[in-house]
C-alpha cells in the first residue's frame, strides 16, 4: 500500500510576528516547523505502517529549498521517501496554483491509495489544499479525519463535528485531512535522523511535474493577499467584584466618569 | 563551528523530548520521592538516547560524539537526573563492553542496554582508592574456570537497580595497576550485595551505593578483555567520560543562566527591573561568556574523537573547565534570584546541589589539571 503525505513548511506562529508597515510576515530568525497538522497526518500514515510493513509512505512538499530540512525531519520519523516541490515558478502560489502543482507531484510519483494532509496550515488557516487536490485527482474526500481504519478497499473513518462525529466508509484511492485528535505524533529517532542523511530527497521543478509555468505560482492564482495586519490590542478588561446592587453602581459611575453613556 | 546541520536536528529532537517529557512537576515529584519514572527511562532508550555513539553494527544509533554531547547538554538543562539516565549506557554502563567485550558480551550484555532492558553498573572506585584507581585491593583469585571475587566497591551510580556490575580487581596484585582485570559480575550471584542508598547533596532520583563481593564465583567467559588488562580498559571509559561530565556541565549551566536572564527581567527592586544594575547585567555577561567558552572546549573535544584525533587533553580541559564554570554560574544564578534562590521553588536551588558533584566525579577538577599538566610537560 502506498501513502502518500502533504506537508507544509511554516513558520511557528507562536515567534511570527507582522511588519505593521509592509502588512508582511517577518520571517527573520523565526524557526520553520513541520506544519502541526500535517505531522499528525505523517503519524496516522506511519501507525498504519506499524502495523503492516508493507505500507510505503512518502512525504510531498512545495517549498523553497530550505523545506528540505522539514522533509528531513519527517524522514527521520519514519517516512520512506520525500519529494520536494520546488521552482521559482511556484512562488507566490494562492490554494488554487499550490493544489495544480500538488496534484501533479502525486500523479508524477504515481499516485497513491490513500493521501493524507493536515486539515490546514497554521500561517494561513485556509483548509482548502487537500480538498482541492482531491478534486483535481478526482478522487473522494474526507475532512476533519480523528480516527482511521483501513478495511480491505476501503478507509473506515471517523469525521470530527463540533458536537461528535460521522462515521464513514470511503473507497481507496481517496484523500483525508487529519486533525490533531487523531493522534500525537511521534519523536525522530537518533538513528532515523543519522539514516536522514543518508537518504535522498527527490526535488521537481515545474518541467518534472509536466507544468506549465503559467498555470502554477502568482500567474495561476485568482487570490492575492492583499494586506496582512495584526488588529489592535485592546486595553485589558475590568472586573468589578462584589454584590450585584454595588458593582452596578460602581459600573454605572465607571462608565460615566469617562463619558461612555 | 563544529557543528552540523545533523547535529542541530539531534539537538531539536532532544529539547522537543526534555520540554515536553521533563516538566517542572515531574521534577519536583522526583526530588521529594528519590524515584525517577520508569516510562521516561523508557522513552529514552526506544529513541536510541542509550546508544547515541554506539555503531549500528552493535545495536546503537550510529551517530558521533558531537550528538552524543548535545543529548546529554539538552537533558542536564532540563534535569541533572535524567542526564545519569540517558549518559550511562553511552559512557560508563556500555563503553567497557564497547572497548573490549566480544561478539558474545556484546551481543548479552550491550545490546539489552541500548535497549533499556539491562542496567549495567560501573564498579571501579573503592573506599580508599579514588583518584589513585590503581591502589585498588578488591582481589580475582583463579580457581579452575573461575575466578574468586572479594572487595567493596564505593559510591556506585546506579547500583542498587543494576542487573550486572562491570568490577575491576587485582587479579595479579603485585603488579598494581597493570594487575586489574575487568568481569562482567552479575548482581543477583551469591556473594554480591549492595550497600545502603547514599543519601546525595543532588542528583536526587537515582540511587548510588557501594557493592560488596564476598566469595563471589565468576566464570572466565565473564572476563571482559584480557586478563591483567582491565585498568587500560577502565582509564580509556572515563576518557569518554570526561566528556559526558563537560557535557553535563554546559547543559546545567546553560539552565541556570536561562532562569536567573528570567528573574533578572522579572524582579524589580528600586522601582526599575534588577537587570539593569549594572551590578547584576555585568554578572550575567561573565556567565554566559564563561559558558560559550565551555561549549566550544567540549564541542571541539568531541570534534577531535570524530575525526580520529587524540583528544586527551581537550577532553580534560573541557571537563575541568565546563565543570568549574558550571558551579560559579549556578552560585551567581542563585545570588541573582536572591532570597528566592535558596528556597526549592525556584530551579536554581536544585541546579546548584546537581552541580555540585561535576567537579569531582569522573576525575576531580585536580586530576584533569594533572592530565591537562602531564600532556604540556611531558
Amino acid at each position: 500500500m502506498k501513502i502518500i503525505v502533504c506537508a507544509k513548511q511554516v513558520p511557528d506562529t507562536n515567534e511570527v510576528k507582522i511588519d505593521p508597515v509592509k502588512g508582511t510576515l517577518i520571517r527573520d530568525g523565526v524557526p520553520s516547523i513541520l506544519n502541526p497538522d500535517d505531522a499528525n497526518a505523517l503519524e496516522a500514515a506511519l501507525s498504519l505502517k506499524d502495523k503492516n510493513q508493507e505500507v510505503n509512505v512518502a512525504v510531498l512538499t512545495m517549498g523553497p529549498p530550505q523545506a528540505k530540512e522539514m522533509l528531513r525531519e519527517c524522514l527521520a520519523m519514519g517516512a520512506d521517501k520525500a519529494y520536494l516541490l520546488s521552482d521559482r515558478a511556484f512562488g507566490g502560489a494562492d490554494t488554487w496554483a499550490t493544489s495544480t502543482t500538488i496534484a501533479a507531484g502525486i500523479a508524477k510519483i504515481g499516485g497513491a491509495d490513500i493521501i493524507i494532509a493536515g486539515r490546514q496550515a497554521i500561517d494561513g488557516d485556509t483548509a482548502q489544499v487537500g480538498p482541492q487536490v482531491a478534486q483535481r485527482l478526482d478522487i473522494p474526500v474526507v475532512t476533519y479525519v480523528q480516527d482511521i481504519e483501513i478495511k480491505e478497499n476501503n478507509a473506515v473513518v471517523k469525521r470530527q463535528l463540533e458536537d461528535g462525529y460521522e462515521l464513514i466508509k470511503v473507497k481507496l484511492p481517496c484523500l483525508l485531512t487529519a486533525v490533531k485528535e487523531l493522534n500525537t505524533p511521534r519523536y525522530m529517532t537518533i538513528s532515523g535522523i543519522v539514516d536522514s542523511y543518508e537518504k535522498e530527497i527527490t526535488v521537481w521543478n515545474h518541467k518534472d511535474i509536466n507544468l506549465d509555468p503559467k498555470d502554477c505560482g502568482l500567474n495561476a492564482s485568482p487570490t492575492q493577499v492583499f494586506k496582512s495586519f495584526t488588529p489592535p490590542k485592546k486595553g485589558k478588561g475590568k472586573i468589578f467584584k462584589g454584590l450585584p446592587a454595588d458593582i452596578t453602581s460602581k459600573l454605572l459611575a465607571e462608565l460615566k466618569e469617562n463619558h461612555l453613556i | 563551528m563544529f557543528l552540523t546541520k545533523q547535529h542541530e536536528m539531534i539537538r531539536k529532537l532532544i529539547r522537543d523530548f526534555a520540554e515536553k517529557e521533563l516538566s517542572s512537576e515531574i521534577l519536583d515529584e522526583v526530588e521529594e520521592t528519590g524515584e525517577f519514572p520508569k516510562e521516561i527511562i523508557n522513552k529514552m532508550a526506544k529513541l536510541g538516547f542509550f546508544g547515541v555513539k554506539i555503531p549500528k553494527k552493535q545495536g546503537g544509533s550510529g551517530a558521533d560524539t558531537r550528538s552524543y554531547v548535545l543529548m546529554i547538554e539538552e537533558i542536564t538543562k532540563a534535569s541533572g537526573v535524567a542526564s545519569l539516565y540517558a549518559n550511562s549506557p553511552n559512557s560508563l554502563g556500555g563503553g567497557p563492553l564497547l572497548l573490549s567485550g566480544n561478539d558474545e558480551q556484546i551481543e548479552k550484555y550491550l545490546k539489552p542496554l541500548i535497549n533499556g532492558d539491562i542496567v549495567i553498573a560501573f564498579g571501579l572506585t573503592e573506599p580508599d582508592a579514588g583518584s589513585d584507581a590503581g591502589s585498588m585491593t578488591s582481589t580475582a583469585v583463579e580457581d579452575g574456570d573461575y575466578y574468586i571475587l572479594n572487595g567493596r566497591k564505593t559510591f556506585i551510580t546506579m547500583a542498587p537497580m543494576a542487573d550486572y556490575s562491570i568490577i575491576y580487581a587485582k587479579t595479579t596484585p603485585e603488579k598494581r595497576a597493570k594487575g586489574i582485570t575487568a568481569f562482567i559480575v552479575d548482581m543477583n550471584l551469591p556473594g554480591v550485595s549492595c550497600g545502603k542508598n547514599e543519601n546525595k547533596m543532588g542528583l536526587k532520583g537515582c540511587p548510588t551505593s557501594d557493592i560488596i563481593l564476598q566469595d563471589v564465583r565468576i566464570h572466565k567467559k565473564n572476563i571482559l578483555g584480557e586478563v591483567d588488562r582491565g585498568f587500560i580498559n577502565a582509564m580509556k571509559t572515563l576518557d569518554t567520560g570526561r566528556i559526558g561530565v563537560a557535557s553535563q556541565s554546559i547543559g546545567l549551566a546553560q539552565g541556570a543562566l536561562d532562569e536567573a536572564i528570567k528573574f533578572a527581567k522579572e524582579r524589580k527592586q528600586f522601582g526599575k527591573s534588577i537587570s539593569k544594575f549594572q551590578g547584576i547585567s555585568f554578572m550575567l555577561a561573565d556567565m554566559a561568556t564563561k559558558l560559550e567558552a565551555a561549549k566550544n572546549l567540549t564541542y571541539k573535544a568531541a570534534y577531535l574523537i570524530d575525526t580520529g584525533q587524540n583528544a586527551s587533553k581537550y577532553a580534560s580541559m573541557a571537563k575541568y573547565y565546563a565543570a568549574e564554570i558550571c558551579n560559579e554560574i549556578c552560585a551567581k544564578a542563585i545570588q541573582i534570584h536572591g532570597g528566592y534562590g535558596y528556597m526549592k521553588e525556584y530551579k536554581v536551588e536544585r541546579m546548584y546541589r546537581d552541580a555540585r558533584v561535576f567537579t569531582i566525579y569522573e576525575g576531580t577538577s585536580q586530576v584533569q589539571q594533572m592530565v591537562i599538566a602531564g600532556h604540556l610537560l611531558k
